[in-house]
């Protein structure tokens, strides 16, 4: 695109918004501005998602051939243990809430900012702290244990540097519980007159679901992993029995706040879906107070299933039967959602932006995802597979193909608010497309592997297993492109995409009725809210109704 | 909304109880009460947070969502430890059927 067209104005472009209203790093570094602070969390969320990324292109190489012949079993162990961390606890578990909550959630309230600005920054730099803890962690050689760090191997075995990314996690811990609580302050409080509970936009109530997994379960994590760093360097006697602790113990602990955590991944991506299906179908969402309340029903339902985690770990028999049936309640809320979303497809005016390919992408994988978990909550099934492919296969489609395909969709539906620029179309539905057959060439055949019997967490296989393996590692490598080119071209756009108009999808709700990009305080009048969320139905057959 | 001050009185006569029941921790603790032990230990300890949460931390006079969040913690809590005594309280009570634990006389392979 050339440089002219770039700095073309449409009608109503803002001469001053959050972009431009302050200058030098300064003005990032010290900013309380929601919509700033979305953005800080997006550039580091990025670095650590390609460093994740870099550990996955090592251990998917390492897998293209039977033998151990890239990394020594050693380093294999390191390369996992870390693509989870930083994957998990500095990718997935801020991705949406931090980046795109941050920005949206006051915009789509009709508030000036969060309830707690500066608290927000401090989320910010709390998180940063983490990740240089965890940082270290590498420099230091990284760890073994695999991002699960179970005991007695965290506490007793391991030499590698556990109680350092254990810093780090318990730290960058806070992070989320800060803007848990922000969040949850801000949509009690601060919502614009008119806006009630059920004219939200589905994004916050699956935001405000999430908050509150991040408040309830996160300082049980805290507190496990300072229970295991001092136990490893203080020889306090909590989880190993030469000590008078349980093993045991730590898993359920870990599992606690653990499983709930998929669902601090997992919610908000729902919540992304929830608008895009309903912009681009141009439909109110079919039953909205279902959708609305399961996002509740699975956060709270979330908390009491994590002994699925312990089928073979010396858990009770009976304590896994009530596990595994409590485990299988949860698909009946995630169902709703599906079956909603698809009812909201019926009949609407369905278009094929990019935004809604990520969302028709993370319905199917969801669902693949979601049913193979219904499979692992059975006892008889998880025993056979535990600790398989299968079980890789079965949560990357739920992070990767859920969560992160809901970020993806997300980002380039709001990516017109967040910059006031477009993205180039037709590379951006081709990155989409090339994901979702990257994302299932790498994962589909970790699910055969894994009722095949191959383990995970090992750098060699039997020969057998080799062709669904390069299958793998050859959908890894597209995959891995289809995520570059999205960062290219935003990168690009920020500075020479297309200006847009304030809402160039056509869509409802109170972020599309402010400039975009948004002035500092996002509205120059508080707006009013008079009608119902979605409100697609044009007015006169409304009236003919 | 209004901002309920304690009298400064108050505060004393919580520290005061305070004070006085962990002595009573430490003095229960020396004293053996068979099977009573850990719910009299654990019993004055919710004292205890009781107090602290009433009244230095100003729940009692607090508006109902407050109250309502603290008492979801405590739930949560309740669930952290009731679910995972389900576990530990049912190992030995629910022991595998026979047909599925190993006999011990089964010879394994021959060692050379």
């Amino acid at each position: 695109m050339s440089n002219a067209k770039s700095k073309e104005r449409p009608e109503g472009y803002p001469d001053r918004h959050y972009l431009n209203a302050a200058h030098g790093l300064k003005s990032w570094f010290l900013t309380t501005d929601h919509k700033r602070i979305g953005l800080l969390y997006l550039l580091a969320i990025t670095l650590f998602f390609f460093l994740g990324g870099a550990f996955a292109v090592l251990i998917r190489l390492e897998l293209a051939t039977p033998g151990g012949d890239l990394v020594q079993p050693e380093t294999y162990n390191r390369l996992f243990t870390m693509h989870g961390i930083v994957m998990i606890f500095f990718f997935l578990i801020p991705s949406i809430p931090a980046v795109l909550g941050n920005f949206l959630l006051p915009l789509m309230i009709g508030a000036k900012d969060v309830a707690f600005p500066r608290l927000n920054l401090a989320s910010w730099y709390v998180y940063m702290a983490g990740g240089i803890f965890t940082l270290w962690a590498l420099f230091e050689g990284g760890l073994n244990t695999g991002w699960t760090f179970y005991t007695p191997l965290s506490t007793v075995y391991s030499n590698t540097a556990v109680t350092t990314a254990g810093i780090g996690i318990f730290i960058t811990g806070f992070s989320s519980i800060l803007t848990g609580m922000n969040f949850i302050v801000t949509i009690h409080r601060m919502r614009a007159p008119g806006l009630t509970w059920f004219r939200l936009p589905l994004f916050v109530w699956s935001q405000y679901a999430t908050s509150l997994i991040q408040i309830l379960g996160t300082p049980v994590l805290a507190i496990t992993v300072l229970l295991l760093a001092l136990e490893r360097t203080l020889k306090l006697g909590i989880f190993d029995p030469a000590l008078g602790g349980d093993p045991v113990l730590f898993q359920h602990l870990f599992w606690f706040y653990s499983h709930p955590a998929v669902y601090i991944m997992i919610l908000p991506a729902m919540g992304v879906i929830s608008e895009l299906i309903a912009t681009f179908s141009r439909k109110r969402v079919f039953g909205y107070r279902f959708v609305a309340f399961a996002s509740v029903a699975i956060a709270i339902l979330g908390f009491l299933v994590w002994g699925h985690h312990l089928f073979v770990s010396g858990q009770s028999v009976y304590a896994g039967a009530v596990f595994s049936v409590l485990s299988m309640l949860v698909a009946i809320p995630s169902a709703v959602k599906v079956f909603n979303w698809t009812a909201t497809l019926y009949k609407g005016a369905v278009s094929w932006e990019t935004p809604m390919l990520y969302a028709l992408g993370f319905i199917g994988l969801f669902t693949i995802g979601g049913l193979t978990g219904v499979m692992l909550a059975t006892m008889g099934i998880d025993i056979h597979v535990h600790d398989t492919y299968f079980i890789v296969a079965h949560f990357h489609y739920i992070m990767v193909g859920g969560a992160i395909m809901g970020y993806l969709g997300g980002l380039h539906y709001w990516w017109p608010k967040i910059a006031g620029r477009l993205y180039p179309v037709f590379l951006s539905k081709f990155a989409a497309i090339i994901i979702f057959v990257g994302f299932n060439l790498t994962f589909f055949p970790q699910f055969i592997l894994g009722y095949l019997g191959m383990p995970r967490r090992y750098h060699s296989y039997p020969d057998e297993f080799q062709v669904l393996n390069v299958m793998s590692s050859a959908g890894a490598t597209i995959l891995g492109i289809g995520y570059l080119i999205p960062m290219l071209y935003f990168a690009w756009s920020m500075f020479y995409g297309k200006r847009c108009t304030q809402n160039p999808w056509g869509a409802k709700g109170l972020e599309w009725e402010t400039a975009s990009p948004p002035p500092t305080l996002n509205f120059d009048e508080i707006p009013t809210v008079t009608e119902e969320p979605y409100d697609y139905t044009p007015k006169e057959v409304q009236h003919a109704g | 909304m209004s901002v309920h001050v304690e009298p400064i009185r108050v505060y004393i006569t919580i520290f005061l109880a305070l004070m006085g029941l962990t002595v009573l921790t430490v003095w229960a603790a020396f004293q053996d009460f068979g099977v009573m032990s850990n719910p009299i230990a654990l019993g004055i300890a919710i004292a205890k947070a009781t107090l602290v949460v009433l009244f230095f931390m100003h729940v009692r006079h607090s508006t109902g969502m407050t109250k309502l969040v603290v008492a979801g913690g405590f739930l949560w809590l309740l669930i952290l430890f009731g679910i995972t005594l389900s576990d530990y309280q049912t190992r030995d009570i629910l022991d595998p059927p026979a047909a599925m634990t190993m006999p011990v006389d089964v010879p394994g392979p021959a060692h050379h």
